[in-house]
């Protein structure tokens, strides 16, 4: 359902503010979605200023400056600081995007950093991703088979045939997209949402799964697929540069050649 | 604690919403006041088989200023939901997802819908 405001216990109160060092001729000011599931209280935003002239050049970078430095129970996914893996997802300057591959020198004035939006929050900026895995589950992103395969080696694709999954086997399951999509905020209890669209195209088209029409099948409903209306924000938003809304265009071309 | 108490992350008010979002918002928002216009079309007609008294209390509503306002912006929504429409029509054929396309079909509708509007609103006062 669509729902503009935030709930009660949801609301964003202002928080404290961590000046910078005196001296320091470079400060940019960071406002940080906080939560602390021990006190009790709402969300607050914290703002911490920061020398820039001592601080790597990533939105990352800084948020580990205050970690190590100001705040230590500023608390937040991240692991490979090269944007691979997809920890670091989260709403920065207005836009879903990793903090490892956002330049704090592409923000202008205060930064402002929130968790996944729409999401249910775990503590500050990490969010509960139990839906979005358990959604990815649904689709069995996995290859399905009924024929055995050759007995000399593996099941073979044409280079053309690879052709048709690029673009589609590269994304890393942040859910940039999956949180960016307003359709996902209103129905992400029964829309199936970008991400995990993008996922079940990935199966769709490759050419050695044979369960195509069952996967098709399982689409065919009004929220699972059709909850898509072409907003976009998804691939606008994308870090790895994909493209699910062109994903979900083309299940919907299949399932509309398949009924013809 | 619960996990129930979770709180929710903000979304609407923190999220910058790019032209293409807000594109088709307009889509649906003008979509809703497309069906008020109808109301006002029927109300016209039945007044037209009302009888010439009533029909020209009507037209007299929708000739007054704020009448010629509903039916500017009426035919507004009419042109940018027609022309917003087409961009869904090519999607639906399966063109226009790459990010470039998308800005440019979104500036060539909201053109067409403001040219549109214009053209018939000069037709209209003639």
């Amino acid at each position: 359902m669509v729902e503009f405001a935030l709930p009660a216990n949801s609301r964003v109160q202002s928080g404290k503010t961590h000046k910078a060092p005196a001296g320091a001729k470079n400060v940019k000011a960071f406002k940080i979605y906080r939560y602390d599931p021990d006190s009790g209280s709402n969300p607050r935003l914290d703002t911490f200023e920061i020398d820039l002239d001592h601080c790597g050049p990533m939105v990352l970078d800084a948020l580990l400056k205050i970690k190590n430095e100001i705040d230590s129970t500023l608390t937040f996914r991240r692991s490979c600081r090269e944007g691979i893996c997809g920890s670091c997802a989260m709403n920065i300057d207005g836009t879903n995007t990793l903090a490892c591959l956002k330049p704090i020198e592409d923000i202008k004035g205060e930064a402002k950093i929130y968790p996944l939006p729409h999401m249910p929050v775990v503590k500050d900026l990490i969010p509960d991703l139990t839906v979005p895995y358990a959604q990815l589950a649904s689709i069995k992103p996995w290859m399905q088979t009924q024929t055995p395969p050759p007995p000399d080696g593996e099941r073979l694709q044409s280079p053309e045939e690879r052709e048709q999954l690029d673009g589609m086997w590269e994304c890393i399951l942040c859910f940039c997209c999956q949180t960016s999509c307003p359709s996902y905020w209103w129905n992400g209890d029964r829309y199936l949402g970008p991400a995990v669209l993008l996922q079940a195209a990935r199966w769709i088209h490759d050419s050695r799964d044979e369960m195509t029409g069952e996967r098709l099948d399982a689409l065919e409903d009004p929220f699972k697929l059709y909850r898509c209306h072409t907003i976009m924000n998804c691939t606008k938003t994308c870090p790895k540069g994909l493209n699910p809304a062109k994903a979900i265009g083309s299940i919907k071309t299949k399932l509309l050649q398949r009924g013809v | 604690m619960s996990t129930r108490n979770r709180p929710l992350s903000p979304h609407l008010d923190i999220y910058r919403l790019p032209l293409l979002a807000i594109m088709s918002i307009t889509h649906r928002i003008t979509g809703v006041g497309l069906v008020i216009g109808l109301f006002a079309l029927t109300w016209w007609l039945c007044a037209a088989a009302n009888g010439p008294e009533y029909f020209s209390f009507v037209q007299a509503v929708f000739g007054s200023f704020l009448g010629k306002l509903f039916l500017f912006g009426w035919t507004l929504a009419l042109f940018f939901h027609l022309s917003h429409g087409i961009r869904h029509l090519l999607w639906d054929s399966g063109w226009g997802f790459e990010i470039p396309q998308a800005y440019l079909s979104a500036k060539v509708a909201l053109v067409a819908a403001v040219a549109l509007t214009v053209i018939a609103w000069i037709i209209g006062l003639a």
